[in-house]
């Protein structure tokens, strides 16, 4: 198991914690040819699934009234930075609810002790 | 037997390529095999380099007769011993993990895990029957053949039996990456057998 593990280490890496709940920005790699430019994906995370390289995340977000979601791994080498904007405050780890949500009941309260970094 | 490594299969993980696709891989551990004996046309009739794999925790367990055997090439003892057919090598040669690179396929063959004694619908894909109304011909193989003519069960009818532990080969599969310093390499998708099981990887160049 050991060469496996050593396999799986060359892709982990250091991105901020963050859970259910809140809203992240996640700057993605995006190739238009041979040029390469970031876009940035902000939404809430609704997910987050797996374990070691496996693991992923869901983020949502609703441009022009129709719903985005993303789902992302998190090992992924197409992820630039991830930034935490807001931590939510959630009874669940799965806020699929959100989907049938619109407007003011979509929105997920704020945690109090937040200190942006 | 085509020009190849002895291998153990060690796992499967997921590994990310550059364009940010995710790739499911075997990883094997490949070599190093050393060349034991060479086969020539004139003293064997044919042409052949056997390969050993899988050091014993204690060359003391090797057997006399292959100790005799290792001892006289001049080689480590190996568990395992295959027969490839290349004539180019020289006894105690070593083959790694470098004969393959990435991109290029190979054919994988291993021995299946063994399934025990199954019935017809897991071991021959037959449909079975319905689950509920009544049925009452659930996962029943049917009929196995007509009457007073023929009188007999044809050959090759599928039936219930043991499954799986038999060799199996795998074409076709790609090589994703080679870690030579650990003798590793990295196979697209699954192969056969189970972790810890004994592969041959060849060159699959046809």
């Amino acid at each position: 198991m050991n060469s496996l593990s050593m396999i799986e280490a060359a892709y982990s890496r250091e991105l901020p914690s963050f859970n259910s709940g809140d809203t992240i920005k996640v700057h993605m790699k995006v190739k238009e040819g041979d040029k390469e430019r970031i876009q940035v994906f902000q939404g809430v995370v609704i997910s987050r699934r797996g374990s070691g390289t496996r693991e992923s995340f869901t983020v949502r977000k609703v441009t022009y009234g129709v719903g985005v979601e993303r789902i992302i791994p998190f090992c992924s080498p197409l992820i630039d930075k991830i930034e935490v904007v807001k931590l939510g405050r959630v009874r669940r780890a799965k806020l699929y609810y959100l989907r049938d949500k619109k407007g003011k009941d979509a929105k997920i309260r704020e945690k109090d002790n937040f200190v942006k970094k | 037997m085509r020009e190849g490594i002895l291998g153990r299969k060690i796992g499967m993980t997921q590994i990310f390529m550059e364009d940010g696709r995710m790739v499911p891989v075997t990883v094997v551990e490949a070599g190093p095999c050393s060349v034991v004996q060479v086969k020539n046309r004139e003293r064997d009739g044919y042409v052949a380099a056997q390969i050993a794999f899988g050091a014993y925790k204690n060359d003391n367990k090797v057997n006399k007769p292959m100790a005799g055997h290792f001892k006289s090439a001049g080689v480590k003892p190996g568990k395992h011993l295959v027969e490839i057919p290349a004539g180019e090598f020289k006894v105690g040669d070593e083959i790694n993990a470098t004969i393959f690179e990435a991109g290029k396929l190979v054919a994988v063959t291993g021995k299946s895990i063994g399934k025990g004694f199954q019935g017809v619908m897991k071991r021959h894909n037959f449909s079975g029957g319905p689950d509920t109304h009544g049925s009452m011909f659930n996962r029943a193989p049917g009929s196995i053949g007509q009457c007073s003519q023929p009188s007999r069960v044809f050959k090759n009818l599928g039936m219930p039996g043991r499954m799986g532990g038999e060799r199996v080969t795998v074409r076709k599969v790609e090589v994703v990456g080679v870690k030579a310093e650990q003798n590793l390499i990295l196979l697209k998708g699954g192969v056969p057998g189970p972790k810890g099981g004994i592969l041959f990887i060849g060159k699959d160049d046809k």
